[in-house]
């Protein structure tokens, strides 16, 4: 055997191995989402099973029949519960993703007294773990009276995501070269239309994924929402999760069946967005 | 149309006076070239004639009235950044027709003016690329076309030649100067190569530390420095630039070595003075290998062993070792030389120069 085919032979089989070790990380990764997705279609009896069952033999969609079916059969008002997240989540999205630019492109083009102190303190609040200010949040919205309404939930996602959001648009207004803006107010621009024109559609990608990160932070978070929210006034679906216990039992299979709910909206939105994250859109803009 | 002046321009950041009051005069349809070491302020005199940067304290005329205050859309230039900062997101064509779209000029009227900027600089082949597909001579093209298309008063230009390699550079360095002739706008260029200033302007503005040194055209501050520092920065190589003292009608150089006073400056130092004697290499030459220009009417010869050549075919750069220092020669129709070589060198004093060691000035009238 001569020197090439050896060569051949532990590429391939050093292409095998890598395939197995991505493999196997997937597999990692995966499992427990195809896991939620198997149990919600299968009887508890499959679910409890020891060993685990790992081929389903008995699939229906009884407990997505039962979830939509309301109160009475077992099902929770998961439109309000949907509703109620969509709502919330968006809002405080959209609100989060408005200050974080002006903070943002502020941080990123302007120097001003206190800059560096102030973006510490914002990165400080992120330290300051949620549920530590869930009590004091809960009495005085208590006291104001908005205890189990969207706007309370609307405020707290806000301010959760607004120095995250900072942060990353921050970066991103950082990559856009300031010759851009520059060369659009000479070619006849205000400052805020070089902004709309020029600085924002590059900086657009980044802005998009900061929006992900907060619709997802707000879509997902279950333990001051738990506080806040009372009824299907305000409840979202992570807290709806827990309409599946009872005081002696848990509805494995149903709480299967709302997570994936739960998950389908997220992954989908993401996946929508992600296809506009093309990076290296700025490449090109200058030197050579 | 559109003369530009600037008026005891002040710049400063803080405590920290960047631009010192600098005058200057720019005639309509002039080339002008600011040109100066990095940190000079020439890039932000250019920035403040654009509206990009805040005054400090002076005016700044465009077409005779004050644009202190008017913002950049407001002073009907354009300008050609150093990384020509295209818009990205953009295709050539688009690049090129923003300004008039932002100026909500006719679509029509837009096709044609890009369409034309776009045959002057030969882009017709790539109007519908985005800059990332385009080479970096390509780019720098681009860059000027959206200038043109604009129509402006004034062109600004700031280092726009320093990313390209050294071919491009001659290159697009035609183009620019072919664009002047065909707008007949005025323009200001901002440059650190002084061969750059030298071969576009019409008349170079030599800056240093915020002040200007030197205001002239090419050939001005190339025979006729001003200061030491213009006669340093302007022509390559350098001039010889060497510490003398005045006695008995002679230079006396560190080392004991003389050479004659020129004729020009004899009643303008007296003995005892200590002056800075200025030649170019191209006035102290092998003797029989230098220019022939007629104008040589004050030729001291002195032998000199010379240390290095530099061969470059049509002429070779000799360095030679006097008054401590290493002078450098030009030597026309070069001979193959030695190391060590022992050459009789001319002097044409007529072209020479002196300076005052202390404000740097030139001695001459």
């Amino acid at each position: 055997m001569d020197h090439n085919s050896s060569h051949r032979l532990k590429r391939r089989g050093l292409k095998v191995l890598h395939l197995v070790g991505l493999f196997l990380a997937m597999l990692v990764i995966c499992l427990p989402g195809l896991w939620i997705v198997l149990s919600s279609l299968r009887p508890t009896v499959e679910i409890m099973a020891k060993p685990p069952v790992w081929i389903p033999r008995d699939i229906s969609l009884d407990a997505y029949r039962a979830m939509f079916g309301g109160a009475g059969q077992g099902g929770i008002p998961v439109w309000e519960y949907f509703r109620n997240s969509l709502i919330i989540s968006i809002t405080s999205t959209i609100i989060a993703l408005i200050i974080g630019m002006a903070g943002g492109y502020a941080f990123a083009r302007f120097k001003f007294k206190g800059k560096s102190g102030v973006f510490l303190g914002f990165m400080l609040t992120r330290a300051v773990p949620g549920i530590a200010l869930s009590l004091p949040l809960f009495m005085i919205f208590a006291r104001v009276g908005v205890i189990d309404t969207h706007f309370a939930m609307i405020l707290i996602y806000v301010a959760l995501n607004v120095p995250f959001t900072i942060w990353l648009i921050d970066g991103f207004f950082r990559q856009v070269p300031k010759d851009l803006a520059e060369a659009a107010q000479i070619d006849g621009c205000t400052r805020w239309q070089a902004f709309w024109q020029v600085e924002f559609p590059l900086a657009g990608p980044g802005i998009a994924s900061a929006g992900i990160f907060a619709f997802l932070t707000s879509w997902n978070e279950y333990a001051l929402a738990s506080q806040i929210t009372r009824s299907v006034n305000s409840k979202t679906l992570p807290v709806g999760l827990l309409d599946y216990t009872s005081e002696f039992t848990i509805d494995w299979r149903g709480m299967c069946a709302l997570a994936v709910v739960m998950i389908i909206p997220a992954l989908t939105l993401t996946f929508i967005i992600q296809k506009h994250l093309v990076s290296g859109l700025t490449f090109g803009a200058v030197k050579g | 149309m559109a003369p530009v002046t600037l008026k005891k321009l002040v710049k400063s950041y803080g405590n920290v006076d960047v631009v010192h009051g600098i005058d200057l005069e720019v005639k309509d349809r002039e080339f002008i070239a600011l040109v100066g070491p990095s940190g000079c302020g020439k890039s932000t005199t250019l920035r403040m004639i654009a509206g990009l940067e805040d005054i400090s304290g002076g005016v700044v005329e465009i077409g005779g009235r004050p644009v202190n205050d008017l913002p950049p859309r407001a002073r009907n230039i354009s300008m050609v950044f150093q990384s020509y900062a295209l818009y990205p997101h953009m295709t050539v064509r688009e690049n090129m027709g923003f300004s008039l779209k932002i100026g909500k000029v006719a679509q029509s009227e837009i096709d044609t003016r890009v369409n034309e900027a776009a045959a002057i600089l030969d882009l017709d082949k790539y109007m519908d690329r985005r800059p990332s597909q385009l080479s970096g001579g390509q780019r720098q093209r681009v860059a000027m076309g959206r200038a043109i298309v604009r129509k402006p008063d004034v062109f600004l230009f700031d280092e726009p030649l320093s990313n390209l390699d050294a071919k491009l550079r001659t290159q697009v360095r035609t183009e620019i100067k072919r664009l002047h002739a065909r707008v007949q706008a005025t323009m200001i260029y901002v440059t650190h190569d002084q061969v750059e200033a030298m071969t576009l302007s019409d008349r170079i503005v030599i800056m240093r530390d915020g002040h200007i040194e030197q205001v002239g055209t090419p050939e001005e501050v190339f025979k006729r420095p001003a200061t030491r520092f213009v006669a340093g920065f302007i022509g390559s190589p350098p001039m010889n630039l060497n510490e003398a003292t005045i006695a008995d009608g002679k230079l006396v150089f560190a080392g004991g070595q003389t050479l004659p006073l020129p004729i020009e400056f004899r009643s303008r130092v007296s003995a005892g003075d200590r002056v800075i004697f200025g030649l170019r290499p191209d006035d102290m030459y092998p003797t029989g290998h230098g220019l022939n220009s007629g104008e040589a009417t004050d030729v001291h010869e002195m032998e000199l062993p010379v240390s290095i050549t530099e061969p470059l075919g049509n002429e070779t750069l000799l360095f030679v070792t006097m008054a401590e220092r290493e002078w450098v020669s030009r030597m026309l129709n070069p001979r193959p030389m030695d190391a060590g070589e022992v050459v009789r060198f001319s002097f044409d004093l007529s072209q020479a120069h002196l300076f005052s060691p202390e404000t740097g000035k030139t001695l001459r009238s």
